[in-house]
């Protein structure tokens, strides 16, 4: 029974170094990681991966991505790292069975880093089916994302699309509590300006009834009570005491 | 043209120049008054410079020759804007009344002209209002990070996002369906929307705390409604001049066309704006106006009032499209780096091979070497030009790309905070405008008790425009909106700016006006204000009238719906409006017009038929009717 899984990972090629600096400001998190890694990883169940490919050896290809990828330092090295992660996934899946290294093999690895590769189970060569090796991806796929430094987006898995995480929904909707904090103070404003002229009209009262009461003892103000807090009118005045002839 | 009508008893009607200057020294009357002249200044430039400016001048340059409209809109800011200005100034200065008591006391069958301005205001402040709580809405929501309309939510079974949000954009659902749950067609009303209703009753509250007591309380407030928008566009300028893009946008916006002068239609597009720019018409200027004193230069204040708002026009439009340069470029590379991604897939080229640069080179290579291949690629054709293009105007700008702009930008909540608080102060101070220009004259009406203070008229006025209104909450309000955008806003404003006009020149009196303002402002009015007043203004206005109203009735009436099951999809399909439509439009467009007619044929036949009555209108003259003790006439 041979299957093919296609498994890819690509990175947005674009995000390149040429991007100018405010744009780069915004993908800082990912730029490290985009310099990384791109490559389409399409796991053939064929366990003998030069027959999908005739006649080349694999060492040989893998060489040849290290020199030609000047973006991102693919090496044998990161190629390790992918098949002690794949083989944690499915130890991980597998609840303990011992998937070692050596049970990951990578094939057909093309120019761009992206190749297949199979998964055998440990100590046989008994292939792995798709779809477990499907699921143990889909369950650590957070894992592998990391060890990479990478993102759902940056490397794909050629058939698995990422589970997408619900957006956080707050208990109470955010713009409740800023119509609430808004709509508390236009009421207060409004009973406040509505409340004003009640208020002064209530202290002019009270202060026109001290007036009255103050009025009535004044009789005639003379210099030294308050003659002079008036204003002084001019017009009929003349410079002179007496009208002249 | 020396044409004058006869207009007897008008002496008996207005304050005489002495009794100008009486008023003057004894700061008589419970008339309000502004606090200071920058008051005014600021109050009158908030209530021209509105969300038209952001939305509807941009768009308009842009799709007219760029900076090539420039031209006629200078033309006719000098030929009609600001002569207009200036004559609602001197009569509301002069007259010391609202827009009814103005025109009541020119000739009192002229009082359908008031009561028409009366109508508009009320009615485009109802949806104006509509679209400040979709303001309020939005900038609600902007104090969230992610923003909400930057995600599509899952569907149902969590296996993927929304099919409409899927099938369009973020921005397009956030506005089309969780802000708006908009049904397919006007007549499917839906339900009251209860965010919008909420959204809505907010708008109305904080307009209403801001007018309760007319000048008193809007006069404070425009110390900031007015002046924090221009602030904000600088920061908004300076902001997209630093990001990708924005250059080519700025370019794009003023590329002259000089082709464009040729189209009657640009010359419509900018006497319109220029006329709807100024807010004339609404009797709100005229009210502002009345409560300055009597000496104030209200010649300069027009100059000053049109060249704010000329230029404010033009930097908000530079701002606005240094930002859609940016979204421009932002989705222009984001569609060639699909492409490039896909063409790297299939041929296993290593990354970088293939940059926005070259991409065009290599693809024309391997469309050569590999045709089929290249057939079967979903390569999609990125055109700047279109991206550029699709500078929408009015909501569609705010909401949908101007947010969509948002959340490229880094700290994104912050930018929409800031956008959606500069909508709402523009939106804010064209209101106060609306509100005075429907408070006073129903004050003026003497419909309700005089005694009633003014609280009451303005708390009045809100809660029934806020009840009207709901319907704009509907799952169909924004269909509403937009026929009562089109039609309450548009014909009967010109009709009243053209009456306006007429009433002034040819009953009032060029002559009377003339030497009014040699009183007020100290010298007559030269010769440019002479002949824009008499001859060039109407019949500027006239033109634009007429056109309008052929264009609107020869053309198909139709609405642009959301229509998930449309052939387009996302794109808007246009649908023909019901026909009960028809009634709406005349119940929107034709009532305020028909006003003044009807209202002088009302006053015609009540005078005719009360006859015997009308020496009511000429009381004793007697001394003891002048006397006045404490402020008040003895009685």
């Amino acid at each position: 029974m041979i299957a093919y899984a296609d498994f890819k990972i690509e990175s947005l090629a674009y995000f390149s170094k040429k991007m100018p600096n405010h744009v780069r400001w915004v993908l800082q998190q990912i730029k490290s990681r985009i310099e990384r890694l791109n490559a389409l990883f399409r796991p053939v169940m064929h366990y003998n991966c030069s027959a999908h490919h005739e006649g080349t050896n694999m060492t040989e290809e893998a060489s040849n991505i290290s020199s030609d990828t000047a973006a991102y330092p693919w090496s044998k090295n990161e190629m390790f790292l992918f098949r002690a992660a794949l083989a944690f996934a499915m130890r991980d899946y597998t609840n303990g069975e011992e998937f070692g290294v050596s049970d990951i093999h990578p094939c057909d690895e093309t120019k761009r880093v992206s190749f297949w590769f199979v998964v055998t189970r440990p100590n046989t060569t008994d292939l792995v089916d798709k779809g477990t090796v499907e699921m143990a991806i889909k369950k650590s796929r957070n894992r592998i994302n990391g060890a990479f430094l990478l993102t759902d987006q940056t490397l794909e898995f050629d058939g698995i699309y990422p589970t997408l995480a619900a957006p956080v929904s707050p208990d109470t909707p955010p713009w409740l509590i800023v119509f609430g904090v808004v709509m508390g103070a236009v009421s207060v404003g409004i009973i406040a300006l509505l409340a004003y002229p009640l208020v002064q009209r209530k202290l002019k009262k009270n202060k026109d009834a001290d007036d009255e009461d103050s009025d009535e003892e004044t009789g005639v103000k003379t210099a030294e009570i308050g003659a002079n807090d008036g204003i002084y009118n001019s017009t009929f005045s003349d410079d002179e005491r007496f009208t002249q002839m | 043209m020396k044409l004058k009508l006869p207009n007897p008893g008008l002496d008996d009607r207005i304050p005489s120049h002495e009794d100008l200057e009486r008023m003057e020294t004894e700061e008589a009357g419970d008339r309000p008054k502004w606090d200071n002249k920058a008051q005014y200044l600021l109050t009158c430039v908030g209530f021209c410079v509105g969300l038209g400016n952001v939305w509807r001048f941009p768009y308009l340059c842009q799709s007219h020759g760029g900076g090539a409209f420039m031209i006629p809109f200078l033309i006719l800011l000098v030929l009609e804007g600001i002569p207009l200005l200036h004559l609602e100034f001197a009569i509301g200065q002069r007259l010391r009344k609202g827009s009814v008591g103005v025109w009541r006391a020119i000739n009192p069958y002229l009082t359908g002209v008031g009561i028409a301005s009366l109508l508009v205001s009320f009615l485009v402040g109802m949806y104006y209002n509509t679209i400040m709580a979709w303001i309020m809405w939005y900038l609600f929501n902007s104090f969230q990070d992610p923003l909400p309309w930057s995600q599509c939510p899952l569907n149902a079974n969590s296996t993927g996002l929304v099919a409409e949000c899927a099938r369009s954009t973020t921005v397009d659902y956030f506005w089309y369906r969780e802000t708006l749950n908009t049904s397919a067609a006007i007549d499917d009303a839906g339900g009251l929307q209860w965010w919008m209703v909420l959204a809505l009753f907010a708008a109305w509250t904080l307009l209403y705390v801001c007018c309760i007591r007319g000048i008193e309380t809007s006069g404070k407030a425009v110390y900031i409604t007015s002046t924090l928008p221009y602030l904000v566009l600088t920061i908004f300028l300076i902001r997209g001049l630093t990001l990708k893009g924005s250059t080519q946008g700025i370019k794009y916006l003023f590329t002259p066309d000089v082709d464009e002068l040729m189209n009657p239609q640009t010359w419509l597009d900018a006497g319109a704006q220029v006329f709807y720019s100024f807010s004339l018409a609404f009797g709100g200027l005229i009210s502002f106006s009345s409560y300055n004193s009597v000496h104030n230069n209200c010649e300069q204040d027009a100059v000053l009032i049109s060249i704010i708002n000329g230029c404010t026009s033009v930097y908000s439009a530079t701002v606005i499209y240094s930002i859609i340069g940016f979204r421009a470029t932002q989705k222009f590379d984001e569609c060639q780096g699909d492409n490039i991604l896909h063409l790297i897939n299939a041929f296993d080229y290593p990354e970088n091979s293939i940059t926005i640069d070259n991409y065009d080179q290599v693809l024309t290579n391997l469309n050569q070497t590999n045709p089929d291949i290249i057939q079967g690629l979903p390569l999609k054709t990125c055109d700047m030009q279109n991206l550029l293009s699709q500078g929408v105007e009015g909501t569609g700008l705010a909401f949908i790309v101007f947010t969509e702009a948002i959340i490229k930008m880094p700290v994104s909540p912050l930018w929409a905070v800031l956008f959606f608080i500069m909508l709402f102060c523009l939106g804010l101070s064209t209101m106060f405008g609306n509100i005075e220009g429907v408070v006073v004259p129903l004050q003026d009406l003497r419909i309700l008790p005089q005694t009633w203070p003014k609280e009451v008229f303005t708390g009045l006025t809100c809660l029934i425009s806020f009840a009207l209104g709901l319907i704009f909450t509907l799952r169909s309000g924004n269909y509403w909106l937009a026929l009562f955008d089109n039609f309450a806003g548009s014909i009967p404003l010109l009709v009243i700016g053209f009456c306006e006009m007429f009433s002034v020149i040819y009953i009032y009196g060029i002559d009377r006006f003339n030497k009014d303002i040699e009183f007020m402002v100290g010298h007559k009015p030269n010769i440019f204000w002479q002949a824009t007043w008499r001859v060039i203004s109407p019949l500027i206005m006239i033109f634009i009238l007429i056109f309008y109203f052929v264009t609107q009735v020869t053309k198909d009436l139709t609405y642009l719906v959301w229509d998930e099951e449309a052939a387009n999809f996302p794109v808007l399909e246009a649908r023909p409006y019901p026909s009960w439509i028809y009634v709406i439009i005349f119940i929107l467009a034709g009532i305020p017009s028909l006003a003044i007619p009807i209202f002088a044929l009302f006053k015609f036949f009540q005078r005719k038929c009360c006859k015997d009555k009308s020496y009511k209108d000429h009381p004793v003259d007697t001394i003891s009717a002048k006397i006045e003790m404490n402020g008040k006439t003895i009685d």
